[in-house]
């Protein structure tokens, strides 16, 4: 109860008129943004994080939610609309919920879509009040050892797990590491990659980075490629729902909601295993299987509620231990930070009210949402159509504007032009995103801790074996990196014994198992190296 | 970075092999390198309080980086492809558009040049302005129109309204 009673603290906190036009501003502007196509939630507050800086804590946690919010909910709106998934998160959502708008019903999808996040949001939501200062309490008798293996475990997870290729996903992360190691040692001032440019010993700004890789890359990677023709946009009217609708959506829903929050409170969850297990339960249990590959209504209600669920449950380890899992909440350290919190176990009793305040800002930007796009969706579905010139230009006027307004210096636009052709290169390439940007903001924090836990002991390496904590995380990682291995030379046993038949079937399989194998292998030593 | 100039025909053909790749990988392999040299500038500056020193994580980080580069060019070598990132706005069928990338780096840099004498609103102006042109927009009174417009509510809306630092320039006053 006494979560209950800090979290009705925190409603007093925010709720005033200005607080609540700053959560409508947020809101609004997150889901303009979030609905254009190719901008996904995280490119989203990205974007729009630098116009929380000249307010203070409070206002810009409210503004930063809703912004948080509404990024997530034009994500699903495009998905649905226009069949972008801005996230991989989402794809999963544009498969029955673009079926679903082609078949005429897009107003019930964007309804399911809305009330299902709404929901999920909310219950997410009161799992953090609760899950949290749990995990707080967990966390506080964690030392440095232990800290360091559950930041190689979430490397891990981003990287060998998620991936479809673990040696670009390596290489992803090396190269955010990279960019993380840039700047001035904390511990002994020496400075390290910084090339001589005074600009860049306080190291690169997290804002630049994701803005460049995301915005500017992909701004850049679209107009390499740019489609003359725009894709066709589904007009849309009031979302509603019948009352068949509202039967087949509530469980969904729900069960999504379960499906979900977990995941994204694991420190190596992610949303993309619980919105597809969503999915696939939701085609299992339906009543109406013929409808799943023609549009069911479950099948968009059920990954969105996972979806938007597991969002919340990133919180968790976010505001807990400190550690982003995804690459919303990776910004969104950038945020907090930003505004002089540094979250880990010790926040929530250092700061209460502003953890009270950014868990009560989550609840009013959630309602607002709901309120605002219900009535609106037929307005967010025009910006759609924006002439793709126009549409690229101005990601790139925003993202200029974004990486200036961080620290006010136009070195840092160069930086971030040249961020962008590194994200460019990537899209190109096929090196995912999301390890690189875990990779700039964990990178320093991991290396402190490491050294931290070598200084008990004198640099000895015992000293980062700690204690059962961190024992369950490295053998979880040898699990991850040595699966594929061992998989790989059971399949390939199969193989011999079914003799030259069989051999010509796996030749292919054979082919892209090896390489991924031998990571595993080889991963072992950048993987468990640093 | 490398740029290959084969882009994305590689990808569309399949079969062949993306020759492309070993130039990422060599850059990754350079890399490493220079992090390995900027390291071994760093002087010994371990203590008692830090045994590990800050030379240890970028030598690792070296290291890691060539080993990486070794095994992704025998992925490459044995076939392995990263897929291109698709979206509805892309068509992978055509080949990188050189001229376009070049025209939006130029308008990018004039606003980096600009930002600060002239402020915000004209050089965020000029950036929308030449990024659209870039990008294949022919009506140049309306993309110049839309530019100036959204500068100038940015401006208002996030400089003078939330307090964000945008560079006033040489309307210093007048806005």
């Amino acid at each position: 109860m006494d979560n209950l009673n800090s979290l009705i603290g925190g409603f007093g906190d925010i709720l005033s008129p200005l607080n609540l036009l700053y959560a409508l501003i947020g809101v609004t502007v997150g889901t303009a943004v979030g609905v254009l196509p190719g901008i996904g939630p995280a490119m989203t507050v990205a974007l729009l994080l630098p116009i929380t800086y000249g307010l203070d804590p409070i206002q810009g946690m409210i503004l930063f939610a809703g912004i948080f919010y509404g990024g997530m909910y034009g994500g699903s709106t495009t998905s649905i609309l226009l069949n972008t998934p801005g996230e991989s998160s989402s794809v999963v959502t544009a498969i029955e919920g673009n079926k679903m708008a082609k078949a005429g019903r897009a107003a019930q999808a964007l309804a399911t879509s809305a009330i299902g996040s709404f929901i999920a949001g909310t219950i997410g939501t009161l799992g953090i009040v609760f899950l949290m200062p749990q995990v707080v309490k967990f966390a506080i008798s964690l030392g440095a050892p232990e800290y360091f293996a559950i930041m190689l475990l979430t490397f891990t997870g981003v990287t060998a797990v998620l991936g479809a290729s673990r040696i670009r996903g390596l290489a992803a992360l090396a190269l955010g590491l990279t960019i993380g190691v840039v700047g001035i040692d904390s511990v002994t001032g020496q400075q390290r990659l910084t090339g001589g440019i005074p600009q860049l010993a306080d190291g690169i700004d997290v804002v630049v980075v994701a803005v460049g890789i995301f915005a500017v890359g992909e701004g850049l990677w679209v107009a390499a490629h740019l489609r003359r023709k725009a894709g066709e946009v589904i007009p849309v009217g009031r979302p509603w729902m019948g009352k068949s609708d509202w039967k087949r959506s509530w469980k969904p829903w729900l069960r999504g909601t379960a499906l979900g929050f977990p995941f994204g409170a694991l420190p190596a969850g992610g949303a993309e295993i619980p919105t597809l297990l969503s999915y696939t339960a939701e085609k299992k249990l339906t009543k109406h299987p013929e409808e799943f590959g023609r549009g069911a209504i479950e099948g968009v209600a059920g990954p969105e509620a996972a979806n938007n669920a597991s969002a919340a449950g990133t919180l968790v380890p976010l505001l807990a231990l400190g550690l982003p899992t995804n690459a919303t909440a990776a910004i969104m350290l950038a945020a907090l930070q930003g505004w002089g919190l540094e979250p880990g176990p010790l926040l929530l009793t250092k700061e209460p009210a502003l953890v009270w305040g950014l868990i009560a800002s989550l609840f009013v930007g959630n309602t607002m949402l709901l309120l605002l796009n219900l009535p609106l969706a037929p307005a967010w579905a025009k910006l759609l159509q924006i002439p793709r010139p126009y549409l690229y230009a101005g990601i790139l006027f925003f993202a200029s504007m974004g990486a200036y307004a961080v620290n006010s210096q136009p070195f840092d636009l160069w930086l971030l032009l040249a961020l962008g052709l590194l994200g460019f290169a990537m899209r190109r390439f096929g090196l995912p995103v999301l390890p690189l940007i875990v990779g700039v903001i964990l990178g320093p924090l991991a290396e402190r801790k490491g050294r931290q836990s070598l200084q008990l002991t004198g640099g000895d390496i015992n000293g980062l074996l700690g204690g059962p904590v961190a024992w369950v995380c490295y053998a979880l990682i040898v699990i991850a990196l040595g699966w594929p291995l061992v998989s790989g030379l059971l399949r390939r046993r199969r193989g011999d014994s079914n003799g030259g038949g069989g051999d010509d079937g796996d030749g292919p399989d054979g082919h892209l198992i090896d390489p991924m194998a031998q990571m595993g292998r080889g991963g072992n030593a950048p993987g468990g190296g640093f | 970075m490398t740029h290959p100039t084969t882009a994305a025909s590689a990808e569309v053909s399949g079969g062949a092999k993306d020759r492309a790749q070993y130039g990422l990988c060599a850059a990754l392999g350079l890399l490493g390198a220079y992090v390995l040299f900027d390291a071994s500038r760093i002087g010994a500056a371990a203590s008692s309080n830090d045994p590990i020193g800050p030379k240890a994580v970028p030598v690792l980080l070296g290291i890691a980086l060539i080993v990486l580069a070794a095994f992704y060019a025998v992925d490459v070598f044995r076939g392995g492809q990263g897929e291109a990132e698709e979206g509805e706005d892309v068509d992978l069928g055509t080949s990188s558009d050189w001229r376009t990338i070049g025209l939006l780096i130029v308008a990018f840099g004039i606003n980096a040049v600009l930002i600060e004498p002239l402020g915000w609103v004209i050089s965020g102006a000029l950036l929308f302005w030449g990024a659209s042109f870039a990008l294949g927009n022919r009506h140049h009174v309306r993309g110049l129109a839309i530019g100036v417009t959204l500068s100038l509510v940015t401006f208002y809306a996030f400089a003078v309204g939330l307090g964000v630092n945008l560079p006033a320039g040489i309307l210093q006053g007048i806005l």
